[in-house]
This record gives C-alpha cells, sequence and structure tokens, in this order.
C-alpha cells in the first residue's frame, strides 16, 4: 500500500512537470510522437514516457562521451600497445629463431662441403695412384713385348739367314751327289756345269 | 505495484535538475549510465595496467574483446574502417556492460530505454551519413544503387534502398530494446510466479517449482542475450559504417 501511494504521489508530480514542459519538450524532440500520445493515460509504459527523455539523452552524451574519450584516448592505445609489444617480441623471438636456424644450417652446409671436398681429394688421390699404376704397367708392358719383338725379329733373321745359307747348301750338295752318283752309273766325266744345269732344272720342277 | 513487470523500467528523479525549463534531473537512468561507464572503463583500466606481455586472465579478458572487435570490423569496413574502432568498441562495451549490469535484481537497465538505444542508433547512422558525404561527396549516394540493375527496375531499386537504409536506426534501436524490454518483463512475470504461488501453502510452494526452473533458466537466456544483443549491435554497426568507407561495393 505504501508503495502504491508512493506511485501515486510521483506520477502526480511527473505530470505537473510534464506540462511545465510540454512545449519545449515537444520542439527538441519531434521524433517521439508516438510516446507523447501514450503519456496522456495515466498507466503510461515507462520507456515511452517522453518526461524523462530529455534527462536521458543529456546524461547519456555526458557518460556516452566521456566513456568514448576514455576509451580512445586512453584504454585502446594501451591494449593496442601491449598487444603490439608483444607481437613485436614474438616477432623478434622469431627473427632470432630463424637468424640462429640460419646459422646452424650455414654450419651443416659447410661441414658438408669440407666432407663433400674431403672425399674428392681422396677420389682424386687414389685415381692418380691407380692412373699411374696403370700407365707404368702399360709402360712396362710395352717395353717388354718392344724387347720380346726385338728378339722374336733377331731370332727371326737368323732362321731365315740359316735358311737361306742351308738351302744354298742343298743346291750344292746335290750338285755333289750328282756327280758322284753319275759317276757311279756311267763311269763317265759329267762336266761340272751340265751337272748344275740338270739340278737347277729338276729343283725348278 | 511491486510485482508489476514494468516496475523496473520506471525513471525516478534522484537530484532533480531543471535547465531553461527542460527537466535535466539526475535519475537512477542516469545513475546506471554512470555505472556502467565506470565499472566498464574501470574494467579495462585496471586490468591492464601492469601491461604484462604475459596477461593475467583479466587482462586477457580485456585483450579479448579488443581484438574480437578489432577484427569485427577489419572483417566488415576493411582496413579503411579501422578509423572508427573507438567508436564500435566504446558502444560495445557500454552496451554489453549496460546489459549485464541489468541483470542484477533491482538495478536499472539502461539499454531498457528506447530513447538510449535509439540515441545510440542515430549516433551510429549519422555518423555514416556525414563521413559517407564527408569522404565521398555525393559519390555517397551511389549506397542507393546497385551495380547491375536493369534501368526500368531502378527506381523501384533506389526506392527500396532508401526505404531500409532509413529503417536502420530505427531496427537498430528497437531490437536492443525490445530485447531486454522483453527478457526482463518475462522474468519478472515468471519470478512473480513463484513469489505468488508460495504464498498459498505448501501445495503452492510445490507449484512453484515449475516457475522457478524457468525463471533459472531464462536467467541464463538472458545472460546471453545480454552479450548477443551487444554483439549484433556491434556488428551491424561494422556493417553500416562498411557503407560509409565503401559506398557502391554491395
Amino acid at each position: 500500500m505504501f508503495v502504491t501511494a508512493a506511485y501515486a504521489q510521483q506520477s502526480t508530480t511527473t505530470e505537473g512537470a510534464e506540462a511545465h514542459d510540454a512545449p519545449a519538450a515537444g520542439e527538441v524532440h519531434t521524433e517521439t510522437g508516438v510516446a507523447h500520445e501514450a503519456e496522456h493515460g495515466s498507466g503510461v509504459f515507462p520507456p515511452f514516457d517522453s518526461s524523462h527523455f530529455a534527462s536521458q539523452l543529456l546524461w547519456l552524451a555526458i557518460t556516452f562521451g566521456l566513456f568514448y574519450l576514455l576509451m580512445s584516448k586512453v584504454i585502446i592505445p594501451r591494449i593496442g600497445g601491449i598487444l603490439a609489444k608483444r607481437h613485436d617480441r614474438i616477432a623478434q623471438d622469431l627473427d632470432e629463431a630463424s637468424r640462429l636456424k640460419g646459422e646452424a644450417d650455414a654450419a651443416i652446409a659447410s661441414y658438408e662441403q669440407e666432407l663433400a671436398n674431403a672425399r674428392t681429394k681422396g677420389h682424386s688421390i687414389a685415381d692418380t695412384a691407380r692412373e699411374e699404376a696403370k700407365s707404368k704397367a702399360t709402360a712396362d708392358r710395352a717395353a717388354v713385348e718392344a724387347d720380346l719383338t726385338k728378339k722374336i725379329t733377331a731370332a727371326e733373321t737368323r732362321i731365315a739367314d740359316i735358311k737361306s745359307k742351308a738351302l744354298a747348301d742343298v743346291g750344292a750338295i746335290a750338285e755333289e751327289t750328282a756327280t758322284a752318283v753319275v759317276k757311279q752309273l756311267i763311269g763317265g766325266n759329267v762336266t761340272k756345269t751340265e751337272i748344275a744345269a740338270a739340278v737347277k732344272a729338276s729343283a725348278g720342277n | 505495484m511491486s510485482n508489476d513487470p514494468t516496475h523496473q523500467f520506471l525513471v525516478n528523479k534522484i537530484v532533480p535538475i531543471e535547465i531553461g525549463g527542460i527537466d535535466f534531473s539526475f535519475t537512477n537512468a542516469s545513475l546506471f549510465m554512470v555505472a556502467t561507464v565506470s565499472a566498464a572503463a574501470g574494467f579495462l583500466y585496471l586490468t591492464t595496467s601492469q601491461r604484462g606481455v604475459i596477461p593475467t586472465r583479466m587482462q586477457s579478458v580485456s585483450e579479448l574483446s579488443y581484438e574480437f572487435i578489432a577484427s569485427m570490423l577489419r572483417e566488415g569496413a576493411g582496413s579503411h574502417g579501422m578509423k572508427f574502432f573507438p567508436m564500435v568498441f566504446s558502444l560495445f562495451m557500454f552496451i554489453l556492460t549496460a546489459n549485464l549490469l541489468g541483470m542484477f535484481p533491482y538495478f536499472f537497465t539502461v539499454t531498457s530505454q528506447i530513447i538510449v538505444t535509439f540515441a545510440l542508433a542515430v549516433f551510429v547512422v549519422g555518423t555514416v551519413i556525414l563521413y559517407g558525404f564527408y569522404k565521398h561527396g555525393l559519390g555517397f549516394l551511389k549506397l542507393f544503387v546497385p551495380h547491375g540493375v536493369p534501368g526500368a527496375l531502378l527506381p523501384l531499386v533506389v526506392t527500396i534502398e532508401v526505404i531500409s537504409f532509413l529503417s536502420r536506426p530505427i531496427s537498430l534501436s528497437v531490437r536492443l530494446f525490445a530485447n531486454m524490454l522483453a527478457g526482463h518483463i518475462t522474468l519478472k512475470v515468471f519470478a512473480g510466479f513463484v513469489a505468488s504461488l508460495s504464498a498459498f501453502g505448501a501445495l503452492g510452494i510445490g507449484g512453484a517449482i515449475l516457475p522457478l526452473i524457468m525463471t533459472v533458466a531464462l536467467t541464463g537466456l538472458e545472460f546471453l542475450v545480454a552479450f548477443l544483443q551487444a554483439y549484433v549491435f556491434a556488428v551491424l554497426t561494422c556493417m553500416y559504417l562498411n557503407d560509409a568507407v565503401h559506398p557502391g561495393s554491395h
């Protein structure tokens, strides 16, 4: 009951104020026409009660304006700064990490390079040694072969000499034999030139 | 009278102020505007005072809300829209805090007043119009002429575009206002059932369990709505600002 009485009293004071403010409020807030019509009823729906619109607008402007200023001048630069700082820090750490990774990669690459160098050097040493040995062997063989060829040629010449000498001797032996045979058979003397011609003719056959 | 579900939306004078015959009294609505601003600004200020590279839990809440709005605005209005970041951030934090403060029993919900939400919506649309004309001159009017519309249909389409643009401050403000108002009335009605039913003795108390469960569930829903409506308001603000930054891009 107390609440009802208080409410009634308050609503009368509000209505009084409305009556007083009506022209001014009407001029300022034309968009609240619906609420103006509604407020003539006693049980006006509180959110549509236009008597407090001016006060609401003023205090909203003050509080929200202040809030906006605080946000744009203090809070947003601050949070933005924190985030930027963190972002920079992370970027810096990532840079450092990538730099270290680069160094490690370079070390690995130089190690690989050294290894490859050593390997090629080893290969080249082995190759030279092999080449040397091979060329020496070839040279030795060539020398031996040349020596052998020389010896073979010498032997062949000697054989040819002996052969030709032997063949020459064969003619003389045949003549002697033929002379002796002819002497034995016919007892007559045959001239040396005749025998030689006969041997040559038979040898030619 | 205390069971009247609309009683919670009454504006009462605390310090009567009258300037030039207009009532500018400091009311309970004004008090809760101050409370909203103090709570939001105080939270953001105190949690970030350490400026830690590794954030505390509370600091990461502030950072999260900053990045949430920043990514929302960047997606909605592009990098050119980032100059409106303080505006969208302030709107979001103000509405969210006002909605959440309104969830406390006996607290006044600032955003349940149509004039407040309407003023915020007019602020948004006014910014769009002023910045649009300032930046693009009459080129801002391309906003009302979509690409690839045949000439015969153009007058009709432009009319529809103009009407939809003009209805933005209304839809933006009524959406927030109506959600807060309806939610609080429903909560009050169901909570009122609990009180009035339990006045009927043991049977009444047994019967009051159902509306009690309903009240608990609705309270959870209202917290969701409190966040969701602040989010929706901020998203739509970003979309409207996109029109000011890039008119004729849709």
